[in-house]
């Protein structure tokens, strides 16, 4: 073991002085970066439904996700990494969802935990649920499973170390000069409003009326004859 | 006449005392398979307070709405029970559809409070009189009732299950792509996304203004509204709560929930009676096994069936199973809002594990079990099982639950949190229609076990824990009483175990409801859980009712806090122990 790390450094260019040799390791800098935010991911304190239940659980003695460095659960947003987004997301919960995910600092990830959170799951029909929280803010893992068992949301955790890993310090989107936009909070009105969703609301809204008018002349017509 | 006496003898009783005493304005229901008593709604403020002070039917148990949409009416359905034990009454109101108001019971029954409102909000039946009548699962604004028979959610695809794309066809669309906006949502004709009326919630703050009490006017100070939740760690969910303060001081407190509804009985609705099975899982999805238990029991009654000796047996092992380890995150977790952050909640979990194995191994799943079928079960104990059980409760759980009791009982920060707080004196407790631990906290001895025996509990030896001083410290206690009953139980239910079948008949998937409605109820951990189910013989119900005990103790949450300070807030609802899943369905 030694020895190979001793070969790794003096096969580097760079000049290690001989008091600090074999002692020094040599590494890219996104691999340090990504390391350090892998081991100390902050999960938001945040449970919707029966998922949060089994995360309650992994968190607690027998399963223990401590040993991924994610046992210090923040309940503030301003302070948390990572939301796992564990269980139903409804209609008038997701403006306090987005809401929670604007407020949280970057670099942060989003976990889709459970068939619920990832596409609305045995809930789907339902009035008042949204079909999968990435209708509204980006999701990095999902996690299958209703719920998912503790071993499975390890196992999405790992994944997204795995993802933090590949990521690259240069291209990261919090390093860039661009300014990254808060996602719009949806309104509560006769139904959930997504602004982004604007657009074709007012499409579809003139769509009907039309529809309506030609069926209105259509019976007038009818109506004529 | 002649339909009347076709009516057993022990059922006429009370309806038909009720009708003669009222004669004109109630009539016993004649529909096949009803039971109970039509009021006339223009009488029935003076109907009930009669059920109540006359005839002893002292606990309002559930209120409901039906739409019953070919007949162009709205029934509104009480059932009533005395806390002295026995069958309950059911009494009901109609009113026409496009007109729908009913006088409002708050008056007798203040439990009624929540229930009346959910009928408002989700059937739009508007209760004349009552205090504070707003939407409670949705949001003001929202358009539409949505369990009328006639709204039509965004996705919606047909009446009811198995939709035929699936079966027997088998062309599976995404329902997305029927959807104008590819999404789950709909907006009335004309809307305009620029400008449309968002909900500001200023009727919740008027009326939490309204219930201002308690003020202490030698001191000037203003009133701070403070709102926590749904996004807190001690509201056990997504539960909130705007409370008025003074100082510290509550003044007035209103819960506010729906951030988790998810139109479990819409959906409930347009399945067939075994859809579901799974469902009821998911409403207080830490017991999911004896939510099992009372939609068994509704649709049972229903089918006049029930399951053989050695399935009541494990439905009993089930659902004390269930119960212990509810009561153990109960405990841990109330704890936590004590303030022993995350401590005793390990120790609790980590016996709550041992059940949750029994019941992967069983049922196949830690939590969402699925297990109980109509006159049966799914599937035996596995090999093994019924050892471990019997270990985990002579052996290590009276070991595990002195264990708790020994460290948390007489810790003197829990004691000066909990003892005093929090009061609820057992008349309130009656009339605001709390149920399980909470009701038994204040002195009231009332389990459904005991006062109205379901499947074999009239079997077991065991007693019903009683507390008598109605505050946060006695409703902890009880839970420690009743781990200790429910292993009494398990452990004479796993001794005398018999063996033979788990299932009535053979094991079907599309079930025969005859027609009718039923109300079945059990002693959940949290609470009396009850379903009300009305079948019309097709293979969807009708109506789909729960009477989640989570919710329904709430009602007198604020008339708990009142007067406390402000921390204890959190506590009080840790000791109510609710369940999201099953306060907003
Ligand atoms: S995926 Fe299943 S367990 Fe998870 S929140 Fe949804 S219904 Fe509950």
């Amino acid at each position: 073991m030694n020895e190979m790390k001793q070969k790794n450094i003096e096969s580097t260019k760079f000049d290690i002085p001989p008091e600090l040799q074999g002692q020094v390791e040599i590494t890219t800098i996104d691999k340090i970066y990504n390391w350090g935010r892998r081991s100390s991911i902050w999960p938001l304190m945040f449970g919707l439904a029966c998922c949060a239940i089994e995360m309650i659980c992994t968190a607690a003695s027998r399963y223990d996700f401590a040993r991924f460095g994610m046992e210090i659960m923040r309940p503030s947003p301003r302070q948390a990494d990572l939301m796992i987004v564990a269980g139903t997301v409804t209609k008038k919960m997701i403006p306090q969802i987005v809401r929670l995910y604007n407020q949280m600092p970057e670099p942060k990830y989003v976990v889709a935990m459970g068939a619920c959170a990832s596409g609305g799951g045995p809930f789907k029909e339902g009035y008042n649920v949204v079909s999968g929280v990435d209708r509204y803010v980006p999701v990095d893992v999902y996690i299958p499973g209703c719920p998912p068992t503790p071993q499975a949301l390890i196992h999405g955790l790992i994944t997204l170390q795995r993802k933090i890993d590949t990521q690259s310090i240069k291209k990261v989107r919090w390093y860039s000069k661009e300014p990254i936009d808060a996602i719009p909070v949806p309104l509560l009105g006769p139904d959930v409003v997504d602004p982004r969703q604007n657009a074709i609301i007012r499409e579809q809204a003139e769509k009907i009326i039309e529809q309506s008018e030609t069926n209105a002349a259509g019976t007038a017509q009818v109506e004529q004859a | 006449m002649s339909e009347q006496t076709a009516i057993p003898v022990h059922e006429i009783t009370p309806a038909a005392d009720l009708a003669a005493r009222f004669p004109g304005a109630v009539t016993v229901d004649t529909r096949k398979g009803y039971e109970g008593c039509i009021v006339d709604r223009d009488h029935l403020v003076e109907v009930a307070t009669a059920v109540r002070d006359e005839f002893g039917y002292d606990y309002l148990s559930s209120v409901t709405g039906v739409d019953y949409l070919p007949e162009g009416m709205m029934e509104v359905v009480y059932h009533a029970y005395k806390t002295t034990g026995g069958p309950g009454l059911a009494f009901k109101a109609q009113t026409p559809r496009d007109d729908a108001v009913v006088p409002s019971l708050v008056a007798v029954y203040p439990g009624a409070d929540l229930q009346e409102r959910e009928a408002w909000d989700l059937l739009g039946i508007r209760f004349e009189g009552h205090p504070d009548l707003r939407r409670i699962l949705m949001w003001e604004g929202f358009a539409g009732h949505p369990l009328r028979k006639d709204w039509k959610e965004p996705y919606f695809e047909e009446e009811g299950k198995p939709f035929k794309n699936r079966w027997p066809d088998g062309q599976v669309y995404r329902i997305e792509d029927k959807n104008p906006f590819d999404n789950n949502v709909q907006y009335p004709e004309g809307f305009d996304p620029a400008q449309f009326e968002v909900d500001d919630e200023s009727l919740l703050y008027e009326s939490l203004k309204r219930s201002i009490r308690g003020r202490d006017s030698a001191l000037d100070t203003d009133v701070i509204m403070v709102n926590m939740g749904p996004q807190h760690p001690s509201t056990h969910g997504v539960f909130r709560v705007a409370v008025a303060l003074e100082g510290e001081k509550i003044v007035a407190l209103k819960p506010v929930m729906g951030y988790l509804h998810r139109n479990h009985e819409k959906i409930g609705e347009r399945n067939t009676f075994l859809h579901n099975m799974p469902f009821t899982d998911r409403l207080d999805y830490l017991s999911s096994l004896s939510n099992n238990f009372g939609y068994a029991l509704a649709v049972e009654k229903l089918m006049n069936i029930r399951p053989p000796e050695r399935a009541e047996y494990l439905r009993v092992i089930m659902a004390e199973l269930t119960r212990i380890s509810n009561h153990l995150f109960a405990v841990g977790t109330f704890l936590n809002d004590l303030g022993a952050y995350f401590t005793p909640v390990l120790y609790a979990i980590e016996e709550r594990e041992l059940i949750l194995d029994i019941f992967e191994a069983t049922t196949g799943s830690r939590m969402m079990c699925n297990y109980f079928r109509f006159g049966g079960l799914t599937r035996d104990l596995p090999e093994g099982i019924a050892e471990k059980i019997r270990r985990l409760v002579y052996e290590r759980l009276p070991r595990k639950i002195d264990e708790l009791d020994l460290y948390l009982t007489n810790n003197e920060v829990v004691r000066s949190r909990t003892e005093g707080v929090g009061v609820l004196t057992p008349e309130q407790a009656i009339a605001y229609s709390t149920c399980g631990p909470v009701l038994r906290a204040s002195g009231v001895p009332y389990d459904i076990r005991r006062a109205e025996p379901y499947s074999i509990y009239d079997r077991f030896d065991f007693d019903v824990a009683v507390r008598y001083h109605g505050d946060t410290y006695d409703r902890y206690l009880i839970r420690i009483d009743e781990l200790r009953q429910s292993v009494r139980i398990l452990q004479q239910a796993i001794k005398d175990l018999p063996e033979g079948p788990i299932q009535e008949g053979k094991p079907q998937y599309q079930v025969r409801v005859p027609a009718g409605e039923a109300y079945g109820r059990v002693e959940g951990p949290k609470g009396e859980l009850g379903f009300y189910v009305i079948s019309t013989g097709k293979p969807n119900p009708w109506r789909y009712h729960v009477r989640a005990p989570s919710f329904i103790n709430l009602t007198g949450y604020e008339k708990m806090c009142v007067g406390n300070k402000v921390a204890d807030v959190v506590a009080i609802l840790g000791s109510i122990d609710i369940v999201l899943g099953e306060t907003d369905r």
